[in-house]
């Protein structure tokens, strides 16, 4: 059993209360239609036993392929997937996600920003009508004058000026990076405490890529929003985020501060994954050194029937024979770092320690949220 | 490689660009999408193409393979191509040049390579081809590979068909059985298992696909790749598995490469060369550790600084303020300078032409009038340009 994420070490405990938003052992499997009704029952293994816990103020990064599930995680965070087993709890409370109304007070709070604000966007409604709906749905607009009002000062969030000019546009008429603002504030319309960001940058121009990473921070330094920075670029998760996690193949592989992640990569598929991302500074005075030979190759294998034990193992130059036979718990490295490699130990620490801690917390047996 | 007087080896021109212009004619005015470029590309040199989007880049790489259509126009310059004299692999079948035009502007090439030591050989310019001569060309001299592999390769083929169609088309006399047996080998260059011949696209991942696609334009042993985004569809570890296959296979087979890209971080580990381009323009060309141990143009700079870094102290960053220009009314003068953080009067009202930075001797050129001592005596180093542009940082407003 994995403990849950634990405040960083170092937070200071009255800007940091605990985590807003926790994810225990989330797990998704999403069954495959069979032509064979007497056939082995098939279903695409996404998420495998994933927590996480967000806190206010602070950014938390995925980082991963595509593939490795990240996207599953921040739908099911946002309620749009039920976890086939797992819990939810917001603010300590187990997140009942079952019911139209239960779903709608639970999204007051949770909100998801996509990836494409190209298709995200309604092509046939202007940025008053994007921007008016949450407003009404929430509660937070009762008359036109109040709605125009609150789109005007969200526009300005944004830094979408002038936004009297905004207010009346068609997607059609807003480039990619203002697209993006508009859906980041139709999240925040709905005056949440925590937003899903699913790669919210990739699909934008690189010298826009910024400036909507820098409104998301700034959001969250002063909003003291709670944020969940699903990237597959590693070096943005530095950037952005004070914590970072690494998924592999639908497992969580590693864990802790941005920097020491990213710097000190342990798990093999975090050194690959710093080792492959495009890094002007290796440029040295060895001019005809060019790119490096990466230390593993080929993709993500199929979660039909992905590999046994730790899914990195086919991939792994250091694989052994027990990384076959079982997925490693984790170890604890110091400092909120941990990892689920047989290379550092299997949580042989960590293990009694995170078992009191679940069962103190009641997450046990508490898995039944929806059937699938 | 050419000696030249010096003594000095000196790679010798593959492609010369020279004053293009290309336009597409809206109805609501003209878009300038490529105005006045020049570079040399030389052969085996992979040359890098940067900037964001609407900057002309794949406009470019159109032009220089003619593939572009209505409404968009090439209204001026030349395209110089410089035929190798005998190839490497000692290809066989290779149509022959005889018979294509040996110049299409005149003698006034001709005068200029008498000239000059270096270019020794005709030069084509590929703007004057008929639809004939271009069929020759392409392929057979200058391939190109597509950003989007899904959309580049055909669904309802499988590969190996493919990559024979191309052989079939170019290479009539090549029997069924050497063009079977040439996919293969194009396969296995590439990195994908020969079983894989009878696999359709959709079988393959993405990876594969960008695989299958390069080993279609290197079937005929092109002289030049042209390469636009190939990796930007593609996750992190799988585009560094491309690069460094592209940089194998072009240190194998010695073609040059055109890299089209806006990832400026990942030109920086490829490119010999890279050129940055900005509304349409050639603003800064320099090799690649001029350009990132001393970008100058603040533009240059401003892309380079857009890219997050894996090391050194987390700062705040800031990106280029604004947004890129419309194309139908480029900003007078210098067109990046209604977002430069280091503007002066001279820069809205004097267009600035790409010249050499002064006291530099490797060849970095930019079009920056910081650099130009008619405005400005004290030419900025990068820590001016970084400085400049923190103060834009802390002006936004984030810790």
């Amino acid at each position: 059993m994995n403990n849950l994420v634990q405040a960083p070490e170092g937070a200071n405990t009255e800007l940091h209360p605990g985590p807003i938003l926790e994810a225990a052992h989330l797990r998704k499997l999403f069954p495959l239609g069979s032509w064979n009704p007497f056939g082995a029952k098939l279903a695409v293994h996404a998420v495998e036993d994933t927590s996480l816990a967000l806190y206010p103020g602070r950014a938390t990064a995925l980082v991963g392929e595509s593939g490795s599930g990240k996207t599953t995680v921040a739908r099911m965070l946002a309620g749009l997937y039920s976890p086939t087993s797992g819990a939810i709890r917001f603010r300590g409370e187990p997140a009942k996600l079952n019911d139209g109304s239960r779903l709608r007070s639970y999204r007051r709070h949770v909100q998801l920003i996509l990836q494409d604000p190209f298709s995200s966007l309604n092509p046939i409604h202007d940025v008053r009508y994007h921007l008016g709906r949450p407003l009404h749905i929430f509660g937070h607009a009762h008359n036109n004058a109040q709605e125009t009002e609150q789109i005007l000062s969200l526009l300005n969030r944004v830094n979408l000026s002038p936004a009297e000019q905004f207010i009346q546009k068609f997607p059609h008429q807003l480039s990619g990076g203002q697209r993006q603002r508009v859906a980041i504030a139709r999240a925040l319309a709905v005056q949440p405490e925590i937003l899903l960001a699913d790669e919210p940058v990739s699909m934008l121009d690189v010298s826009i890529r910024l400036d909507v990473l820098n409104l998301l921070l700034r959001l969250k330094n002063e909003e003291r929003l709670a944020l969940l920075f699903i990237t597959h670029d590693i070096a943005s998760a530095r950037y952005f985020a004070e914590d970072t996690l690494v998924m592999y193949a639908g497992q969580m592989v590693e864990g802790g501060p941005s920097d020491e992640v990213i710097q000190q990569p342990r798990h093999p598929y975090t050194q690959l994954l710093v080792s492959a991302a495009p890094d002007p500074a290796r440029l040295t005075a060895d001019d005809d050194k060019r790119l490096t030979d990466l230390p593993a190759r080929g993709e993500i294998p199929s979660l039909i029937r992905p590999p046994s034990g730790c899914r990195f193992h086919p991939r792994c130059p250091h694989a052994m024979p027990v990384c076959k036979q079982r997925f490693p718990r984790r170890t604890e490295l110091g400092n909120g770092r941990w990892t689920h490699c047989f290379l550092y130990g299997d949580g042989e620490i960590s293990t009694e320690k995170s078992e009191q801690f679940t069962s103190a917390a009641g997450l046990v047996d508490q898995t039944e949220v929806k059937g699938e | 490689m050419v000696t030249n007087v010096n003594g000095n080896v000196q790679k010798e021109t593959l492609l010369e660009v020279k004053n293009l212009n290309v336009d597409y004619l809206a109805s609501n005015g003209t878009v300038h999408a490529v105005t006045d470029v020049s570079f040399t590309l030389r052969r085996g040199e992979i040359l890098g193409l940067a900037g964001e989007s609407g900057s002309g880049k794949s406009t470019l790489a159109y032009a220089i393979t003619r593939l572009l259509r209505p409404p968009a126009m090439i209204t001026g310059g030349e395209i110089l191509y410089y035929p190798g004299s005998a190839r490497e692999n000692g290809e066989t079948s290779r149509l022959k040049w005889t018979h294509l035009p040996k110049n299409g502007k005149g003698e006034h090439i001709k005068d200029k390579l008498a000239k000059d030591e270096v270019q020794p050989k005709e030069a084509l310019d590929l703007l004057q081809l008929s639809p004939a001569q271009l069929l020759e060309i392409r392929w057979n001299d200058l391939a190109i590979v597509f950003q989007s592999a899904m959309n580049a390769l055909n669904p309802v083929m499988n590969i190996g068909t493919q990559i024979m169609d191309v052989l079939q088309t170019h290479r009539p006399h090549m029997g069924q059985d050497a063009r079977k047996q040439r996919a293969v080998e194009l396969l296995q260059l590439v990195g994908i298992a020969s079983d894989r011949l009878r696999s359709y696209p959709h079988e393959l991942s993405g990876g594969m696909r960008q695989r299958a696609i390069i080993a279609i334009a290197l079937a005929l042993s092109p002289e030049i790749l042209i390469m636009d985004e190939p990796t930007t569809a593609l996750d992190v570890v799988v585009q560094r598995e491309i690069l460094t296959e592209i940089t194998r296979l072009q240190q194998q087979l010695g073609f040059s490469v055109i890299f089209i890209t806006h990832d400026l971080s990942l030109l920086l580990e490829l490119a010999d060369h890279v050129a940055i381009m900005y509304a349409g323009r050639i603003v800064e060309k320099a090799s690649r550790r001029d350009l990132y141990l001393h970008p100058r143009h603040p533009y240059s700079y401003g892309l380079l600084n857009s890219f997050p870094t894996l090391h050194g102290p987390r700062r705040i960053m800031a990106g280029i303020p604004g947004s890129p220009p419309d194309l139908r009314a480029v900003p007078p003068g210098c067109a990046f300078h209604p977002r430069c953080p280091l503007a002066f009067d001279a820069c809205s009202r004097v267009f600035p032409p790409l010249q050499p930075v002064p006291g530099q001797e490797s060849g970095q050129t930019v079009a920056c009038h910081l650099y130009d001592a008619r405005f400005n005596t004290e030419p900025p180093s990068t820590s001016d340009l970084a400085a400049k542009y923190e103060a834009l940082a802390e002006g936004s407003g984030i810790q």
